[in-house]
């Protein structure tokens, strides 16, 4: 069984955003496999354990990405491509999806990972638009993941619940938290990573150009939210407080 | 020239979601001096066209076919796709709810379009239209310009409001070729019983590891009764097994914005805050003073939550008549 999984390097969740230019930087931003993605990867080792085959770990990104792809494959997956290239430098979610359409379509696969959503744009639009670049079915946000005879038997969370799912195999799933538990790198797991294949391609060694994966959205300004003001702090008995609190949820805040 | 709204329902009830969009579709719709055309699609939904008009619509186009009974990507986009391919419209919405987050890309990819997920306000000036998108978790405020004649934008619930405004509402069928699914509904499972939906909810109560124990959301579960209220969680809570990661509220979680959110047990961590943030109001319960919750809550009440909330169910009980 081969299975691909897509990776993005995100920036840490604790990081604290700041905006100069229009733009966020990325100034002394610690950057981390986005969080979604370690259950991808998980799970694709998982069925290559379970099932033999092959995991590549593909990414569109940039130098520093080849640092989450190297911790991926001491995670222990085989392989690893890197899409890299100037004209990517505003990729939205169709370049990336058009740029990673294109290269899995030379490539044998079974199942197709996702995280369910990049923990910076927030998107939750690759694993969908890619699903339909390849014309594949596709089941997002799953907990549960189940190979059988040509289809699988997902949970995927909806609104309200979650629904049991058959799904005709190749097909894409994209991971939510739940799915598995996340493995640290071994030791020899990080030594072996060393010398497995990490490949760098740009977009000409996929027969694409700039024009093909020129971005649709465009961001035009980024601004930090409005600061929220500490409020009021009541303390003292505990009957006077709670008194006090629902006066002002009622006459102040208005929101009982 | 037309604006397209996509009208998610469920089970054959529309969904609130669905109000809130077709509402910002008219908006926008008389702003760029367009039609607003609504799409529902399912099966035996036909009669909720009635109710759609008075949010606005000027035409309402009506697939009712058992191939949509239960949500499918694959069908359902190749309708949307169909649609907007007969409709060519500048843009279309649909709500950034399970089923919008799935469909909307997939749809997207097909026309070739621009997509902007998760908006929280739509303008138009000088013949375009902009988007804002909250970034990093809500941590910035991103505008995006789409460039593809086709716009596509999903829109957070429980952020813009429904409001019945006149609108034509001519019904037509629309008749499309629903292709086979490769995927097939086997079972739903339906959780959180009579609450409302977290996304969606006008108010959530929520615990955190302070709750110190699984039966504490048992407490927590008041407070919402008293409140009318969804239950959230911080991520320690679901982490230590006391709730499931449906109800983690932050930026690996649900991003929820209430017209009041009670944070109780709850420190206040940057990803916590991610999903939270932009509550109208937060009240926190906290024993700890120097808790980073109490920096952006409304109102805090510094005290053992096993004491106060009790107290405040109570008063609230008589408040509220729940
Ligand atoms: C990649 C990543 C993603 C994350 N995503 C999320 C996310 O989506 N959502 C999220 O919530 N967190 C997330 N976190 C975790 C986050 O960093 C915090 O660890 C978490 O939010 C802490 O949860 P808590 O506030 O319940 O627990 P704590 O930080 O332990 O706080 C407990 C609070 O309860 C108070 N308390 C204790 N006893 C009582 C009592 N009897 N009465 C009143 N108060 C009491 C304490 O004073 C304390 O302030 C993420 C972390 C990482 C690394
Ligand atoms: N640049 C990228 N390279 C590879 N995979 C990506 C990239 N961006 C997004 N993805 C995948 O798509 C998922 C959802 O991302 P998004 O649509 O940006 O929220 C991620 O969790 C990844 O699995």
């Amino acid at each position: 069984m081969n299975i691909v999984a897509c990776i993005k390097q995100t920036f840490d969740t604790e990081a604290k955003i700041a905006v100069s230019g229009g733009q966020v930087s990325d100034q002394g931003v610690n950057l981390i496999l986005n969080p979604y993605d370690e259950y991808a990867v998980e799970e694709a080792i998982r069925l290559k354990e379970k099932n033999g085959g092959e995991v590549v770990v593909v990414s569109v990104g940039t130098d520093k990405t080849q640092e989450a792809l190297r911790y991926c494959l001491a995670m222990g997956a085989d392989r690893a491509v890197l899409v890299q290239d100037p004209a990517l430098g505003k990729a939205d979610s169709a370049s990336v999806s058009v740029t990673l359409g294109k290269l899995l379509a030379d490539m044998e696969y079974d199942v197709i990972l996702c995280g369910n959503q990049a923990v910076d744009d927030g998107a939750s639009a690759v694993p969908s638009r890619l699903a339909e670049k390849l014309d594949l079915p596709q089941a997002n946000v799953i907990t549960a993941l189940e190979i059988g005879d040509g289809s699988a038997t997902v949970r995927r969370e909806v609104d309200g619940g979650s629904e049991i799912l058959d799904v005709q195999l190749p097909a894409l799933f994209s991971a939510q938290k739940g799915l598995n538990e996340v493995r640290y790198p071994s030791l020899p797991g990080i030594m072996k990573a060393k010398r497995k294949e990490l490949k760098v391609v740009g977009l000409g060694d996929l027969g694409l150009s700039a024009d093909d994966v020129a971005p649709k959205t465009e961001i035009v300004n980024v601004e930090l939210p409005p600061a929220r003001q500490a409020g009021k702090v009541l303390k003292g008995e505990v009957a006077d407080v709670v008194a006090e609190l629902v006066t002002l949820l009622k006459n102040e805040a208005k929101v009982i | 020239m037309s604006i397209v709204v996509f009208a998610e329902q469920r089970e054959g009830a529309l969904r609130k979601i669905a109000t809130e969009v077709v509402s910002e579709g008219k908006r926008l719709a008389a702003a760029a001096g367009t039609t607003l055309k609504v799409l529902l699609a399912g099966s035996g939904v036909a009669g909720l066209a009635d109710e759609i008009k008075t949010f606005g619509a000027d035409e309402i186009a009506v697939v009712d076919n058992d191939a949509l009974k239960d949500y499918s990507t694959e069908t359902y986009a190749a309708v949307l796709a169909a649609y907007l391919q007969q409709e060519n419209p500048e843009l279309v919405l649909l709500g950034h709810s399970a089923i919008g987050k799935d469909l909307a890309p997939r749809v997207a990819a097909r026309l070739d379009a621009g997509l902007v997920p998760d908006c929280v306000k739509i303008d138009y000036a000088d013949g375009d239209f902009s988007f804002v998108h909250p970034v990093y978790a809500g941590k910035a405020l991103a505008t995006y310009k789409v460039k593809s004649a086709v716009k596509i934008a999903t829109l957070r619930p429980n952020v813009f409001a429904a409001a019945e405004q006149a609108g034509a509402g001519a019904v037509s069928d629309f008749a499309a070729d629903i292709p086979a699914s490769r995927t097939t509904l086997k079972e739903m499972v339906v959780s959180g019983g009579d609450r409302p939906e977290l996304t969606e909810a006008d108010v959530i109560c929520s615990g955190g590891r302070g709750l110190g124990k699984p039966e504490g959301f048992e407490i927590i579960e008041q407070l919402a009764d008293a409140l009318g209220a969804a239950v959230g969680s911080s991520r320690a809570a679901v982490d230590a097994g006391w709730r499931e990661h449906q109800y983690q509220v932050g930026q690996t979680g649900k991003v929820v914005s209430p017209n009041l959110y009670v944070a109780c047990g709850i420190s206040g961590a940057i990803q916590h805050l991610a999903g939270m943030g932009s509550s109208k109001c937060i009240v926190a319960v906290n024993k700890d003073p120097e808790a980073n919750i109490f920096n952006v809550a409304d109102f805090g009440i510094e005290g053992d939550l096993y004491k106060v909330l009790p107290e405040l169910i109570t008063k609230l009980k008589e408040v509220t008549g729940n």
